[in-house]
């Protein structure tokens, strides 16, 4: 398989906050990646280095570009949905779809237009009077006619209601992704994106703290439900985190061997935002 | 060239209101204020007996020789013309907020974060508003001025016609399509002598990260005094006033068209040994474009010129979106 990012000690720093600390990592192509993290802890850099809308240190490669001096051309591969209300307020719909498909040479104006006939927006619509979600319905209707091989995904459904949520998602895996196509997404509502994810990072104070697969994350980590008389014998396994449930136990552990643990109970694979909130302990301490 | 026409439509679609609804309004405003003065008149004379032409007028015609009825048409001519002045005064404001704004708004709601993510280069996204400030804002603005300038005329004839004056003969003395080949080729000349202004204002668009209107007039005016305050001029055996006239106002009003007419140097020496009955003369393009020959010039667009690279420059890294 090819890459379609390839970062080797990606470093980036602002006045007296070190952003990115020597991260280094590898996209594959057809994957789905989830970058994780709390707020403030580099992921939204680590996007803009990747889409070449900032300076760093360290080498940055994506889909053969260097994306701080190609960004143009880079861009043609490349597509992007920042948290949303980007899209300038004064333009109309058909001013952006006309836009975009005279600039971008890997548009298709009928798609865009048969997205956008599903949705209530109006040709002469201003941004300024839709809301939230109509401008997300917009923006993904103009990045999904975009035949690119790499879409990056900044908070894109942040201050959406749930119908709006739910409905971005599955367009985008039934209508947009495929084999070719690669997505990075980055949200705070880990639960709507987890069956979707095929790849996970976590970030945390500038550094890649955790950088698997799905199928990684289930044999590598488990979550032990243990009634409160063997709670001592599995604390000796050194779990990554521990909380109660109805008076039972429930246990996390990273790489521990499977046969012990489900002698002790119930054994389940966890959850991404337990996984998150295990791995992110201390973090705002 | 495909990619560079539309990112031209986009700004027109963005600033219709300035670049387009500026100038006609104003247009309309002046012929209406006309409108008025002209029935003003027509009332004011018919109630006490005056005749503002009429017969009176005719006679005066009549009797008129020819340098009398060259200023006649002289008038004419700067009637049709007087519509440009407030126009033009208005594309000047709306041509210093647009540069402005140009490379600033966007990156205050984000929106730079849309135009990023299209594969176009920060260049000729710079460079497309350049095109917008100095060609198709003063282009724009011409046009109405001469739609304004035919109207206007127009209207007097009509009014005269009406005193027994004959529009023919006045239409003959005036010099419409000088008027109308002078006001076109001042936007060349408009582009080039506009560059440092549109430069700075745009380089300053990029590169502050708020307020871009108070860096864009704080920092050549506080120099300006410090330069007046030391003296430094004297060490290039210049007068203090010449780094106002040079710097300050060619970075902040060159926007303004008419004023390389009304600060350059080379104008002013010259407009003394002008005929002075021939005011189009000020305009034609035969005395205007002299301005190529200047120095001043040439080292605006220079300027200019570098300022804008450093725009190009600063949009790209300027990160705080």
């Amino acid at each position: 398989m090819n890459a379609v990012v390839t970062a080797t000690g990606l470093t980036k720093r602002y006045k007296n906050t070190l952003a990115l600390d020597d991260v280094s990592f590898r996209i594959e192509s057809g994957r789905i990646v989830g970058l994780i993290g709390p707020n403030g802890a580099g992921k939204t850099t680590a996007l803009k280095a990747i889409l070449g809308l900032t300076d760093f240190r360290g080498e940055l490669n994506v889909l053969g570009f260097d994306p701080r001096t190609q960004r143009d051309r880079l861009m043609e591969q490349v597509c992007f949905i920042a948290d949303v209300a980007v899209l300038p307020r004064w333009i109309r719909v058909r001013e952006a779809v006309d836009f975009v498909a005279n600039v971008h040479p890997r548009f298709n104006r009928a798609k865009c237009e048969a997205f956008l006939a599903r949705t209530k927006l109006t040709p002469d619509q201003r941004v300024k009077q839709m809301s939230k979600g109509m401008i997300v319905q917009l923006h993904l209707a103009l990045v999904m006619a975009i035949d690119a091989r790499l879409l990056v995904l900044d908070e894109p459904t942040l201050g959406l209601d749930i119908l709006y949520r739910k409905q971005f998602y599955q367009s985008l895996l039934e209508d947009y992704f495929d084999e070719n196509k690669t997505i990075i997404v980055t949200t705070h509502q880990v639960e709507e994106i987890e069956h979707i994810l095929t790849d996970l990072m976590f970030i945390r104070d500038g550094k890649l703290v955790l950088d698997t697969d799905m199928d990684a994350v289930g044999e590598r980590f488990a979550e032990v439900m243990v009634s409160p008389d063997k709670a001592e014998a599995a604390r000796q396994l050194k779990p990554l985190d521990e909380r109660q449930v109805f008076g039972k136990c429930i246990f996390l552990f990273d790489g521990a061997d499977r046969a012990v643990l489900e002698g002790m109970g119930e054994v389940r694979r966890p959850t991404v935002s337990d996984l998150f909130v295990a791995t992110m302990k201390g973090t705002y301490a | 060239m495909k990619t560079f026409y539309w990112l031209l439509k986009r700004e027109y679609w963005e600033h219709r209101g300035g670049l387009l609804w500026a100038p006609v309004i104003t247009g309309a405003v002046f012929l209406v204020l006309n409108l008025m003065a002209i029935i003003t008149a027509e009332v004011l004379g018919s109630r006490h007996g005056f005749q503002v032409g009429g017969n009176d007028f005719r006679m005066m015609i009549e009797h008129a020789d020819a340098g009398d009825l060259a200023h006649l048409g002289s008038a004419v001519d700067v009637a049709m013309l007087s519509s440009m002045t407030l126009i033009g005064m208005v594309m000047g404001l709306v041509v210093l907020f647009y540069c402005l704004g140009s490379l600033f708004d966007d990156r205050r709601d984000r929106s730079v974060l849309f135009w990023k993510s299209l594969p176009v280069s920060n260049t000729s996204t710079v460079l497309s508003k350049v095109v917008s400030a100095a060609v198709i804002a003063p282009v724009i603005a011409v046009f109405v001025s001469i739609i304004c300038g035919v109207i206007q005329l127009v209207i007097y004839a009509v009014v005269l016609s009406l005193h027994g004056v004959n529009i023919w003969q006045l239409l003959t003395l005036a010099h419409p399509f000088r008027v109308i080949g002078s006001l076109l080729s001042a936007v060349p000349l408009y582009t080039l002598w506009a560059l440092p202004a549109v430069g700075w204002l745009m380089f300053c668009s990029a590169w502050s990260r708020s307020k871009p209107f108070l860096w864009a007039l704080a920092v050549p005016v506080v120099v300006g005094l410090m330069v007046s305050w030391f003296g430094i001029m004297g060490l290039f055996n210049l007068p203090t006033a010449w780094f106002w006239t040079h710097v300050v106002q060619r970075v902040l009003l060159s926007v303004f068209p008419g004023s390389s007419i009304v600060f350059s140097d080379h104008n002013l020496s010259t407009m003394s040994d002008m005929d002075s009955s021939d005011p189009l003369s000020v305009l034609s393009p035969g005395h205007t474009y002299g301005l190529l020959a200047t120095p001043n010039l040439w080292i605006g667009v220079a300027a200019g010129a570098a300022l804008i690279a450093a725009a190009v420059w600063f949009r790209r890294v300027r990160d705080d979106s």
